[in-house]
């Protein structure tokens, strides 16, 4: 039995070391096999990106040799995907090479897309690449003062990232000693600061308690110098405009017509692509209404890794992903806190702690362990 | 009429069924409609405003078996 799996993110890089545990007696009898295709030889810790932009972190801390994170027994190649063929189980990479497969997983992720809101990409700063975090981080050195917006597209990667960039700019802003010159004003999509109506009866306090100006139903329609304008027919006027863009899944996706946007439809339990049995979707990749974030591609990982696994050694898969999120919120002040949910259990975040915080750098660092699938 | 696009955020919270919403209408043609079911009791208040507020249509709403369905026309 041959497993392809097509990314080497979060999501990939977790199953492919979860399967090459579970059939480590297949994989060494020659019965099964694991390749990796990847479009990189790098692999990126893509939650640092966010203490990047802010000072917090390096960017060497940001990179691991992606080979080094995966077992010795799986078939890893920097040779991206750019044709699949579902119908005949086959794939075309890049170098021209067709392989076939018994079983698919696509793990592809997704980008910022600020070029899909005219002016934005021209007259913001993000924190999405290493090179955009770089030049955010740039740019706030040599800010004095004024006016700053922060504004969020529409899907997103990392559903706490625009209250994190928040509260961290205002931890910035402090250490610098010029937040008293700064008028900081957070913008958001829907009728309250957060998604999760919990987080944002936290938040919203939190801005009153620090000046933080903020305006809802705010979507953005068009950027222009010094002004951003929203669907809603509002606009805000910055100095500065700190944006987390919309996002989109990988072109390869879309160009082979898998899913709109870049995002495949997938089936929220099992975790297969509509309409095939095996082809699996993890991560930023699928479709399904959870949060785009780091930890959903782990626990999506770990269900389908004990899945395909059954699949191979009996026929069957054995669970169902049970649309389980941790997600930690960076809360300024050096304190954090942590939403949890799944499928049928609402979040229930509780008050930021240093405790949380320490944590949350701690993991900064344990996540290669987790990567390779040992926490 | 094309298909209804159907947008399933029955017992999704983060980041929720007007977030899936807006995000589906970003990827609809003008004059797609897009059907929407959730849970999340904010939803018969939320949906509307936004989507009166940004001038789309609702077409049509109602509850079945406690999941709401809101249909929505994307007008611009």
């Amino acid at each position: 039995m041959h497993i392809l799996v097509v990314g080497g993110g979060m999501g990939g890089t977790i199953l492919a070391n979860n399967l090459a545990r579970r059939l480590s007696g297949e994989l060494e009898q020659g019965s099964s096999k694991i390749t990796m295709l990847s479009a990189s030889d790098k692999h990126m810790y893509q939650p640092g990106l966010l203490y990047v932009a802010v000072g917090k972190m390096s960017t060497s801390e940001l990179y691991r040799d992606q080979k080094s994170l995966l077992e010795s027994s799986i078939d890893f190649h920097v040779d991206p995907v750019e044709k699949f063929d579902l119908d005949n189980n086959s794939v075309t990479t890049k170098s021209g090479k067709k392989i076939s497969y018994d079983i698919l997983c696509i793990a592809t992720g997704s980008r910022g897309n600020a070029e899909g809101i005219p002016g934005l990409a021209e007259n913001s700063c993000q924190f999405y690449t290493e090179a955009d975090a770089v030049a955010m981080y740039k740019k706030l050195s040599k800010f004095e003062g004024g006016k700053v917006v922060v504004a969020t597209g529409v899907p997103h990667k990392c559903p706490m990232s625009p209250l994190e960039i928040t509260f961290f700019l205002i931890d910035y802003f402090k250490k610098r000693g010029i937040w008293d010159k700064v008028d900081l004003h957070y913008t958001y999509p829907i009728g309250r600061v957060h998604s999760l109506a919990p987080v944002a009866e936290w938040a919203a306090p939190e801005f009153d308690k620090e000046g933080v100006t903020y305006e809802t139903l705010f979507n953005m329609k068009e950027v222009v110098p010094g002004k951003v304008i929203s669907e809603e027919d509002s606009s805000a006027e910055f100095d500065l405009l700190v944006t987390v863009p919309p996002h989109k899944g990988m072109q390869v996706i879309e160009d082979n017509e898998l899913g709109k946007g870049g995002f495949i439809p997938t089936d929220k339990k099992k975790l297969n692509m509509e309409g095939r049995d095996n082809v699996f979707v993890l991560g930023d990749t699928t479709n399904l209404p959870i949060s785009k974030a780091g930890s959903t591609a782990h626990f999506e990982a770990e269900a389908l890794g004990e899945n395909i696994a059954a699949i191979v050694q009996m026929g069957e898969p054995v669970r169902d992903y049970d649309g389980k999120v941790f997600c930690f919120i960076e809360a300024g002040d050096g304190k954090a806190t942590y939403a949890m949910f799944d499928y049928n259990n609402p979040p229930n975040p509780q008050a930021p702690t240093s405790g949380l915080h320490w944590f949350k750098t701690a993991y900064n660092r344990m996540y290669w362990a987790s990567a390779r699938g040992i926490i | 009429m094309t298909d209804r696009i159907l947008v399933d955020a029955k017992n999704t919270f983060c980041p929720g069924p007007l977030m899936e919403l807006i995000s589906n209408m970003k990827m609809a043609e003008v004059g797609d409609e897009l059907e929407l079911l959730s849970t999340d009791e904010g939803s018969a208040a939320d949906i509307p405003e936004w989507v009166n507020k940004v001038g789309h249509e609702i077409v049509d709403s109602f509850t079945e078996e406690e999941v709401l369905h809101i249909v929505v026309k994307k007008i611009k």
